[in-house]
């Protein structure tokens, strides 16, 4: 019974590691859709092509493995903008059907264009870390260090959203864009920026994602509906509740998975989104 | 300081100004009053740019800004506060400010300072959300965001809509404090008695022409005022 316990709260641990982790995935669409009112359906193939940065800087041109991330963040940032710039960008006032269409378009595109590239092969960085060893419980040190490192960024996000011009410019944008002109702010400006942002905490989760999982171009739609769920759940474009949800459904994916077989901690969570959304389905914390 | 001549403007195949001409000089306080629909709003949304002029030319001191995207009108002096006031009701009253700042970040503290002092009440509540203040603040709020830019011209649209007879009193005492204080002023207002007690000279918009101007006593006085406007 006490060996039972134990691995119970290893379960526990790993889904408030896991949760860090899906906040700070979430909180990146969360951002996007909040402020653009656009939901990027390509999300976690942003993050698939950060993967791969990290992956082909490293193992060949033979970066080091911090730079190599500092890159990655730096593509998926880079390519967040250019989505919005030359994506987004022309159907902003189009209705939104057309806009998922063009970002769900994106995301077989980003798909095909991986697989040209690398192949289909599944890759991975070859870093090896000792687990760290807590009393009798053993937790992974790169899920720990996943897990420090998305806090780190949704708190870094928190500050550039509350203590920033351009931070607050962004949250002002979100509740009303018409006026911004009459505030000399230039709208696709912040667009951009917020696009770069959001492409940047991408960029950050594939770092993360790197060290735990095998990178493949299909890696998105493992994680991607998870994550667009989460904010669902949450409620669209509400990134509080967004962190609410990462650690609820980590919960139920972790100790679900842990009563049952793995799989079922999925159907478990996905079974309880499901119930939320004939409870409110405006998400947890979702406004109306 | 500001000219506004034969201009024309709407919104799609919809026209709502034909050929408005108006002039504002340094240092006056001019009024645009008319029925609801004449055209006010869109007037003033013209000139900040938010809308495009389909005729005629506005220029603010010599410079023609026909061409200017919106968001640069503000580094020419001209603030504008919106119809409705639009503050953005979950930031705070300072992040609001901090907008009203946003082109001139340098003088945010100075200015911070200046409209604290011209609004006491706003720094009481600095911290809290715009949407939870009263209609009478989040006035104050939406005048000291334009005034935080540091603009020569105010354009104020309708500053007494929406808001109780007692709190409309006190709006018209603080539009008559920011002339004094020096700003130039072009103000779009339905309450036309008032207004006209507050401002030097103004226009009469219908149905998106000019109808007359003048000093602000002598349109009172007018008949023609007195009978549609003023109820006499």
């Amino acid at each position: 019974m006490e060996i039972f316990d134990i691995f119970l709260l290893e379960a526990v641990v790993n889904g408030i590691l896991l949760g860090g982790l899906l906040a700070l995935l979430s909180l990146g669409l969360n951002l996007i859709f909040g402020v653009i009112d656009v939901v990027w359906i390509c999300y976690a193939e942003l993050i698939m092509i950060g993967m791969y940065a990290v992956f082909v800087l490293h193992t060949q041109y033979g970066w080091p493995l911090l730079p190599a991330m500092a890159a990655g963040v730096g593509v998926v940032a880079a390519l967040g903008a250019a989505l919005h710039q030359f994506v987004i960008r022309p159907v902003l006032t189009a209705e939104p059907i057309n806009q998922l269409l063009v970002t769900g378009g994106m995301l077989f595109l980003l798909q095909a264009a991986a697989t040209l590239a690398f192949g289909i092969d599944f890759r991975n960085l070859g870093v090896r870390m000792t687990p760290i060893v807590v009393g009798e419980m053993s937790i992974s040190a790169p899920r720990v260090i996943a897990f420090a490192a998305a806090l780190a960024g949704v708190a870094a996000t928190w500050l550039l959203l509350t203590r920033t011009y351009v931070g607050i410019a962004i949250r002002a944008i979100s509740q009303d864009r018409a006026i911004m002109p009459l505030m000399g702010v230039n709208p696709n400006r912040v667009f951009v920026v917020t696009s770069a942002l959001g492409g940047a905490l991408a960029g950050l989760g594939a770092c993360l994602l790197v060290l735990q999982y095998d990178i493949h171009p299909a890696i998105g739609l493992t994680f991607g509906p998870i994550v667009f769920l989460i904010c669902v759940l949450g409620g669209l474009g509400n990134m509080l509740g967004g962190l609410v949800a990462s650690f609820i459904f980590a919960q139920f994916i972790s100790v679900g998975g842990f009563f049952l077989h793995i799989e079922w901690g999925y159907v478990i969570a996905f079974a309880f989104f499901i119930a939320v959304m004939f409870w409110r389905p405006q998400g947890i914390l979702g406004a109306k | 300081m500001l000219a506004v001549s034969n201009l024309s403007a709407g919104y799609g195949s919809f026209q709502a100004l034909f050929g408005v001409s108006l002039e504002v000089r340094a240092g006056e306080a001019v009024a645009v009053i008319g029925p609801n629909g004449a055209g006010k709003t869109t007037l003033l949304r013209a000139i900040s740019k938010l809308i495009d002029a389909s005729g005629g030319e506005i220029t603010m001191e010599g410079t023609r800004l026909n061409e200017l995207p919106a968001h640069e009108v503000i580094g020419r002096g001209i603030a504008h506060v919106p119809e409705n006031r639009r503050l953005f009701s979950r930031l705070t009253v300072e992040e609001n400010l901090r907008m009203g700042a946003f082109s001139s970040r340098k003088k945010f503290v100075e200015r911070l300072r200046f409209v604290y002092g011209l609004f006491p009440r706003l720094e009481e509540r600095r911290d809290q959300l715009a949407g939870t203040l009263s209609g009478g603040e989040q006035q104050m709020c939406a005048i000291a965001r334009a005034l935080m830019s540091g603009p020569k011209l105010l354009l104020l649209d309708e500053p007494s809509a929406g808001l109780a007879p007692v709190v409309v009193q006190s709006i018209f005492a603080l539009v008559k404090r920011i002339c004094a204080e020096g700003y130039t002023v072009l103000i779009v207002e339905q309450s036309v008695q008032q207004v006209l007690k507050v401002v030097d000279r103004a226009y009469l918009l219908e149905t998106g022409r000019i109808r007359s101007s003048g000093a602000a006593a002598a349109l009172a006085a007018s008949g023609e005022i007195q009978r549609s406007y003023l109820g006499l």
